[in-house]
């Protein structure tokens, strides 16, 4: 199965860019990732910009609304995500429970949704 | 109805109530999915109804409801559109179909329980679902008989119980024992579920019997069950022996309708056999040199069962093991427990002193069994005034009759004094 493992953070939690912990932090996702790629489930796996970089539209009545920022104020934002192949949710659990951000913010795990 | 049929019927209902669960797990895993499982042990259970009473019941009913809701399961799947496609899927299922063994014995039919209840008990399934869920594929309860004993609606029940196993389904939610590093996590859940089910019957929390003693009796089942596949756990020994010496006292618990607290109750009828295998239980956890929370509660009731007399209890041991559950598991909760201990080994200044913490205070200001503690403690003070009001608001907090009629007499009683 495949599963999105969504990253969930603060801002103002975790090591702050500028940092040497920040440093730290992003050479440990670097060192995690090859991790994901010698098990094998890794499938993909990236970092968002911040939410102050977002757009967020919606199509009403056949016109696209823009807007600037995400569209809800939510704390937490979506920093990243990673798509591992697993078979069962607890290997996904296993490898989610890797990733840095876990230690300050969430991981949320997700299976894709199955068309057969 | 004529003999076979009630003959029929009463084998059919044993098995409900004690093979249904190692039937169903056995199902789930060669068929991967348990609500297709348990649709093709219900189809089973039918057969079994027109055949055995045409052609008696077979010697061991167990494998023939077992090979037989293995048919039906192919059966199903056969029709379903994509067979061919998942066939590899159904490789161990398909593998079975070739064996005729209706009459395997008990002993050589395999025990996959322990891979269904961490499945059921896994902590990404909502809590009151994992309970619900546990009963329902391992107890064999029906869903009606669930709703009735959580006071839920039948209907609210039923989608739990679907929303449960779609998302183990969905998820993916693997059919197996967890891996080491998951163990702790994992069987901790397993252990609360089982705790749960015997607290609900123990003190049924609304509702106007005190004591459902049918899940209470399920709970010792499972508990036992689970004991006997992982033995050397400590923890789950002790949880055992927990609900062992607790249930040793439900005779005693009430009386003519009404509740009777371990203090004034009738020692008697207390039942020796489940104390003694109960003590027996904890000395082996104990011994494994891995103390638990179940242990240590376990521990605590085992010295409660051995004074004679509520004035015979020794509550400096009791008091100390609070303490020792209380660095393990520091909740508000065992922090109230030690004080009553407290109040008998020290005196009733000294447990007030014990709950004094503002944060307690916060934390249990709508806790029931917290105003009836302190109402106790005020009365054996002398301070009427604020036992009458702590009498007062547990009365308030309750939702169970029999425990209202208890705090009532008591809050009567100070008046006569």
């Amino acid at each position: 199965m495949q599963y999105m493992a969504l990253i969930y953070t603060a801002a103002d939690a975790g090591p702050q860019p500028g940092s040497d912990e920040f440093n730290a932090y992003i050479k440990e996702y670097q060192s995690v990732t090859e991790d994901f790629k010698q098990a094998g489930v890794m499938v993909a796996g990236d970092g968002l910009q911040g939410t102050d970089t977002a757009t967020t539209i919606r199509k009403r009545d056949g016109k696209i609304e823009t807007m600037d920022g995400p569209f809800a104020e939510t704390k937490e934002f979506l920093g990243g995500y990673y798509i591992f192949e697993c078979a069962t949710l607890d290997e996904a659990i296993k490898y989610a429970a890797m990733i840095p951000t876990a230690r300050f913010g969430s991981i949320e795990i997700r299976p894709f949704m199955n068309y057969n | 109805m004529n003999s076979p049929q009630i003959h029929t019927q009463n084998a059919i209902e044993r098995i409900v109530r004690k093979d249904w669960g190692q039937i169903l797990a056995i199902l789930v895993k060669h068929i991967g999915d348990i609500q297709l499982a348990e649709d093709c042990l219900q189809d089973a259970m039918e057969s079994a109804l027109n055949h055995w009473h045409r052609s008696g019941v077979p010697r061991v009913p167990m494998a023939w409801l077992l090979q037989t809701a293995r048919r039906k399961a192919i059966d199903r799947i056969r029709r379903t559109k994509n067979f061919e496609s998942k066939q590899a899927e159904y490789a161990l299922l398909i593998e079975q179909e070739n064996n005729h063994d209706y009459e395997m014995t008990r002993e050589a039919i395999p025990d996959e329980r322990l891979r269904m209840i961490f499945t059921c008990c896994h902590p990404a399934i909502e809590e009151k679902a994992r309970v619900a869920l546990t009963l329902r594929t391992l107890g064999g309860l029906t869903t009606s008989e669930i709703a009735l004993a959580f006071l839920d609606q039948e209907k609210a029940m039923a989608q739990r119980l679907v929303r449960a196993k779609r998302k183990i389904r969905d998820a993916g939610i693997g059919y197996e024992i967890p891996d080491r590093e998951f163990w702790p996590d994992r069987l901790n859940s397993v252990l609360s579920v089982l705790y749960l089910i015997f607290n609900e019957g123990y003190r049924a929390s609304s509702g106007d019997t005190p004591v459902r003693h049918d899940l209470c009796e399920e709970a010792i089942r499972l508990t036992r069950a689970i004991s006997a596949l992982i033995p050397q756990e400590p923890e789950i020994t002790g949880l055992l022996a927990l609900m062992l010496l607790h249930h040793s006292r439900s005779c005693a618990r009430h009386d003519q309708g009404k509740l009777v607290i371990m203090q004034d109750q009738d020692r008697s009828r207390w039942s020796a056999d489940l104390i003694t295998e109960g003590k027996r239980l904890v000395v082996e956890a104990l011994e494994l040199g891995k103390p638990g929370p179940y242990q240590i509660q376990a521990a605590i009731s085992a010295v409660h069962a051995d004074a004679n007399k509520h004035s015979e209890t020794d509550w400096h041991q009791i008091a100390l093991l609070y303490g020792q559950l209380y660095t393990m598991t520091p909740s508000h909760v065992v922090r109230l427990n030690q004080a009553v201990a407290v109040s008998y080994a020290q005196g009733v200044d000294a447990a007030i002193g014990l709950l004094g913490d503002e944060n307690l205070v916060d934390t249990l200001a709508n806790y029931q069994p917290y105003h009836a503690t302190m109402a106790d403690l005020h009365r054996r003070r002398g301070d009427i005034a604020a036992a009458t009001q702590a009498y007062k608001r547990a009365i308030e907090l309750s939702d169970n009759r029999l425990e209202k009629n208890f705090l009532g007499q008591r809050l009567l009683e100070l008046g006569l004094n």
